[in-house]
């Protein structure tokens, strides 16, 4: 059963080949099986998901199901799930238990999903290895010596090793497509705005987006579906119409324009991942895409425009932890200045407070136009760049990161060589578009992914050009052996 | 750019997080290299260039003023470290 795609365990259950809590069974299974090793969950829910399960049984029995209906899904632990503790990876956040719903998780729950669960992750999804986490990184079941990548490690390595069929993720950097990449899966960030932030706890409000990841394009679509649409409670929530985005899924791609972004294919590249990359094109080709070569030339400025803007947003962000409201509070304070700051400093870990304070820095008298306006300056060229090529392409691909996962602790220390680990993905965040990452084959066994970039609200058009592709290709049917060598 | 250790301590007391005296020396060394690499940006001439704080350059929306909350003080509070008699307690502020 695990190894279905989520289309698959619908058609499943809803010729009654097996029930939604006979499903969950197994994904609870699994998860006691592995999850010792992976370290995918943070929490798992499996009183709370066989009761969701087996209402979901009685609404498919009674033949008034939705699409969804009975599916057992991961959620990244960034999402508010009330009765759920959601910890964000914090220390500070441990024992946070949300009084509600996030609007994403309000719209799965009504879709009738089964949460199994609250996914690992980098610490307020600050990082790119889930090496940041509180609670440990979640380990890349592909090879348990790599990272998954992250910050939506969690959710990656659980979809990668068959502990849920799907997942959400978050992706303010990167967060959704990197640990895709790095684990072998499909993985969507819409359009800035296209899914409610509303209950998803802040990092860079102005970055911040979720997305589902799978194994396929067309269940990333299945997940869209649930997600996407205005929510009044988000003031950035955008109003453009939704679409069924399994639509287009078939469409062919003759006479589609991609565009090759020259600087995506530079030095920085790996020799091997750049030819599965270049090979993964060529397929494109073959199924009537033209490539055209096109140049983003402010690529080199998105590391530090965005180094400045994350940072900048996270320290407003952050600054509501103080010890009062919920989370962790420190022992016996002498006065509320001695509250603050021992509570934020034994709350937040190394990467978070260094953003906190490069982007204090950041906003502080006398260097606020020096760094954050000429960032945010930045920030439109870096977009116009997208504009313009836009004119000439429907959709733009590269690679999704410089290389494939790389080992737990190598790059843990040096914080510099881990923001270079997505210099292929921030500029995505900084022009709110939405990007893909697909996966296009192996370097020694380690899976890469193809990156594919869409203009604003083209999730369609990106979701079908990856569907077409995995219609040609075996890559994203590949399985880790402890996907399919564990219990069934 | 670079960064003192005077600096970092007071943009710590700013941000209201307490570094531990032996790890200042890395925490500066470490933010002065950001900072260093984030200094790229001072080389593009930006002087027309409109700062963009929204990738859709889109502005916050505005609801009618109308209240659609109901009051949950009582699960709001149940998640606080300290709460006497419907109130979030702290260390005693003024003496």
């Amino acid at each position: 059963m695990h190894t279905k795609s989520v289309a698959n365990l619908i058609q499943g259950l809803q010729q009654k080949e097996f029930s939604s809590e006979e499903l969950t069974r197994c994904y609870l299974e699994r998860i006691a099986a592995h999850n010792g090793l992976l370290n995918a969950y943070i929490t798992v829910d499996e009183d709370g998901a066989l009761a969701v399960a087996r209402a979901a049984d009685d609404v498919l029995a009674k033949g008034n199901a939705g699409p969804l209906t009975g599916i057992p899904i991961a959620h990244k632990d960034i999402f508010c799930t009330a009765g759920l503790r959601t910890s964000c990876g914090s220390r500070m956040l441990d024992n946070f238990v949300p009084p509600y719903d996030a609007t994403m998780i309000k719209r799965f729950n009504s879709a009738g999903t089964v949460t199994l669960g609250k996914t690992n992750m980098d610490e307020f999804a600050m990082g790119s290895s889930n090496e940041n986490s509180y609670y440990g990184p979640a380990l890349n079941p592909w090879d348990t010596s790599l990272v998954p990548g992250g910050s939506s490690g969690g959710s990656a390595a659980a979809v990668a090793a068959g502990l849920a069929p799907a997942a959400t993720g978050t992706d303010t950097g990167g967060s959704i497509r990197q640990p895709a990449a790095f684990c072998g899966l499909t993985g969507l960030k819409p359009t800035y705005g296209r899914v409610s932030r509303l209950g998803m706890v802040a990092f860079a409000s102005s970055l911040d987006q979720a997305g589902p990841m799978a194994h396929s394009a067309e269940d990333c679509a299945l997940l869209l579906n649930i997600m996407a649409g205005h929510d009044p409670l988000d003031s950035t929530s955008s109003e453009h119409a939704t679409e069924d985005y399994c639509v287009q899924l078939g469409t062919s791609l003759q006479g589609l324009r991609i565009g090759l972004p020259r600087e995506y294919f530079k030095d920085g590249l790996d020799a091997q991942t750049g030819t599965l990359i270049k090979a993964a094109l060529a397929e494109l080709e073959k199924l009537g895409a033209t490539l055209v070569d096109i140049s983003l030339p402010h690529s080199s400025l998105t590391i530090p425009a965005y180094y400045v803007i994350a940072p900048a947003e996270a320290s407003t962000n952050l600054s509501r932890f103080d010890g009062v409201r919920y989370g962790h509070r420190c022992e016996n304070p002498t006065d509320l200045h001695d509250l603050y700051t021992r509570t934020r400093e034994e709350g937040f870990g190394d990467e978070v407070k260094r953003r906190i304070l490069v982007g204090t820095y950041a906003l502080s008298a006398g260097y606020y136009d020096a760094y954050y306006k000429k960032a945010q300056q930045v920030r439109r060229l870096i977009k116009q760049d997208f504009m313009d090529a836009f004119e000439q392409v429907d959709v733009i691909a590269g690679p999704t990161t410089p290389g494939p996962a790389f080992p737990l602790g190598s790059k843990s220390d040096d914080p510099i060589a881990m923001y270079l680990e997505d210099v292929y993905t921030l500029a995505v965040n900084l022009a709110g578009l939405p990007g893909m990452s697909v996966p296009a084959g192996f370097v020694d066994n380690k899976p890469i992914g193809l990156q594919l970039i869409g203009k604003h609200f083209d999730e369609s058009r990106l979701l079908n050009v990856a569907h077409q592709y995995q219609q040609q290709t075996p890559w994203h049917q590949q399985y880790p052996g402890i996907m399919t060598g564990g219990p069934a | 750019m670079t960064i003192n250790q005077d600096e970092i301590e007071k943009i710590a007391e700013l941000a209201r997080i307490r570094i531990d005296k032996d790890q200042i020396g890395e925490l500066t060394q470490r933010i002065t290299e950001i900072l260093g690499m984030v200094d790229q940006l001072q080389a593009v001439d930006t002087s027309a260039v409109t700062p963009m704080a929204n990738p859709l350059d889109a502005t916050a929306r505005l609801r009618a003023d109308v209240i659609t909350e109901t009051n949950q003080r009582d699960a709001f509070q149940a998640i606080a470290p300290a709460v006497e008699n419907g109130l979030y307690l702290v260390p005693k502020v003024i003496d």
